[in-house]
């Protein structure tokens, strides 16, 4: 069984993402996706440092040092983009404005729990910045995540075991595998990707799927 | 007259006294007020509350002031990066104290102290180790934690124009926590990279009104250092510098 690449994934999430949505994209994986938006449609990218309308990386030599992203890598604004301070940038994840986020994650609960803040290892320091906020903010809340980790266990678990980022939040999530819709009965799975069957997905996971209907 | 603007950064931190909270602006570089933070540094307050984002970057700005242990305790979202190896230092030795809050909480917190604000509901956190401990409460059907404000007695920030009655605006996402923190602050400095005339400034775009702000400084031209390199920086029309080669 084969799933599909990283930037392939990324190019199969940008499909869902409708014109005019407001999507704030996760530090990592899930910044790729802006590199699949079609071209001509109006997508606005907040970054939650205080920008919306967030544009391409800048050319080499025109590097703003005032001008980054949440991952504080130099970025361009788009005509029409706006700038605002932090209160307000999160009052927009709070107050239900955003669409769409899309988060990487270490685990995924089947009640739609989001752990990906920290592994919860003795001796690491605690680094939150706004992954609480972007897991609760958005009416979507999008997981980019490989469905294995590196030593073959599942990211998609019946509960998180890593200290959790928000309650209930998720609300799809896109692997290498399969997509997964969060239900109330628990995963169901939405498309199959590469050569990937519901039986294989079963075992991998130790989770009984849903099939769409 | 009013002026509020101070011809050195000495003098912009000048009567700060030890145990202070001070908040500090910027996200990651963007923002940080690294001419004031140097002032303090000079200055010698010590045992410091220091509310920030981050808990400094690379060797300069708060993480030299770090260095030198002058903070007791930092309150911040995001301590951990790439290039935070001097609080990373100090935390693991046990010599500071650590508070991590989310960042839209945090940036609420702070705003809500400057907004006179006596507490407040938040979803964000609910049901994670960060609101352990906290009172929660269901409204209208959504989980929220009870969070306070926490307000400081000097803010510094950085940013891009100011007058001398303290309005302020400030250049791309360089804006980031300034005008909140200036107001939840007793005494707000901002350094600025031009002191404008009164009036310059558009009152339909100031962003932060200089009722927040005590002191002005101008530390133009702004340096912006890479590797201890000036590489650039813009003009008062926000035009870019020449950078000498």
């Amino acid at each position: 069984m084969t799933g599909i690449g990283r930037v392939e994934l990324a190019a199969r999430i940008a499909q869902d993402i409708p014109e005019g949505s407001y999507v704030n994209l996760g530090i990592g994986a899930p910044t790729l996706v802006a590199n699949h938006l079609p071209e001509g449609l109006e997508i606005i990218l907040h970054t939650e440092n205080g920008l919306l309308g967030m544009g391409r990386a800048p050319e080499p030599g025109r590097v703003d040092p005032d001008l980054i992203n949440a991952g504080k890598q130099p970025v361009t604004a788009l005509p029409g983009a706006a700038y605002f301070h932090h209160a307000d940038s999160f009052g927009m994840m709070r107050g239900g404005h955003l669409d769409i986020c899309v988060l990487g994650a270490f685990q995924v609960s089947s009640a739609g729990d989001l752990a990906n803040w920290s592994t919860g290892a003795p001796g690491a320091i605690p680094a939150v910045g706004g992954a609480m906020d972007l897991a609760i903010g958005a009416k979507n809340v999008w997981v980019m995540t490989d469905l294995l980790t590196r030593d073959g266990s599942s990211k998609l678990v019946a509960e998180c075991t890593y200290p959790l980022t928000g309650v209930g939040c998720v609300s799809r999530v896109y692997t290498d595998r399969a997509v997964f819709d969060v239900t109330d009965g628990g995963f169901r799975v939405r498309e199959l990707l590469g050569d990937t069957t519901v039986a294989e997905l079963e075992q991998l996971t130790a989770l009984t799927l849903e099939e769409r209907s | 007259m009013i002026d509020k603007t101070v011809s050195t950064v000495a003098e912009a931190v000048a009567g700060i006294e030890d145990g202070s909270t001070i908040m500090i602006g910027g996200f990651g570089r963007a923002g940080q007020p690294v001419e004031l933070i140097d002032a303090l540094i000079d200055q010698g307050a010590s045992d410091l509350t220091v509310v920030s984002n981050n808990a400094g970057n690379g060797d300069l700005g708060l993480a030299a002031l770090l260095a030198r242990g002058r903070v007791r305790r930092m309150i911040c979202s995001f301590p951990r990066q790439h290039d935070s190896w001097v609080f990373d230092g100090l935390f693991r030795a046990g010599q500071i104290e650590l508070e991590v809050v989310p960042q839209g909480n945090l940036a609420e917190r702070i705003r809500a102290a400057g907004a006179g604000i006596g507490a407040f509901f938040t979803p964000t956190g609910v049901g994670t180790e960060l609101a352990a401990g906290k009172e929660e409460r269901v409204i209208d059907g959504r989980r929220y934690v009870l969070d306070y404000p926490i307000k400081a007695d000097v803010a510094l920030i950085a940013a891009y124009r100011g007058d001398r009655w303290g309005n302020l605006v400030y250049r791309e996402t360089a804006r980031n926590f300034g005008p909140i923190m200036a107001a939840a602050a007793t005494t707000a400095v901002a350094q600025v990279d031009h002191v404008v005339e009164l009036g310059a400034l558009d009152p339909e775009s100031v962003v932060t009104p200089g009722i927040f702000v005590n002191r002005v400084v101008a530390v133009s031209p702004r340096r912006w250092v890479e590797n201890g390199e000036f590489v650039g920086g813009v003009d008062v029309d926000g035009e870019p510098l020449e950078v000498a080669r």
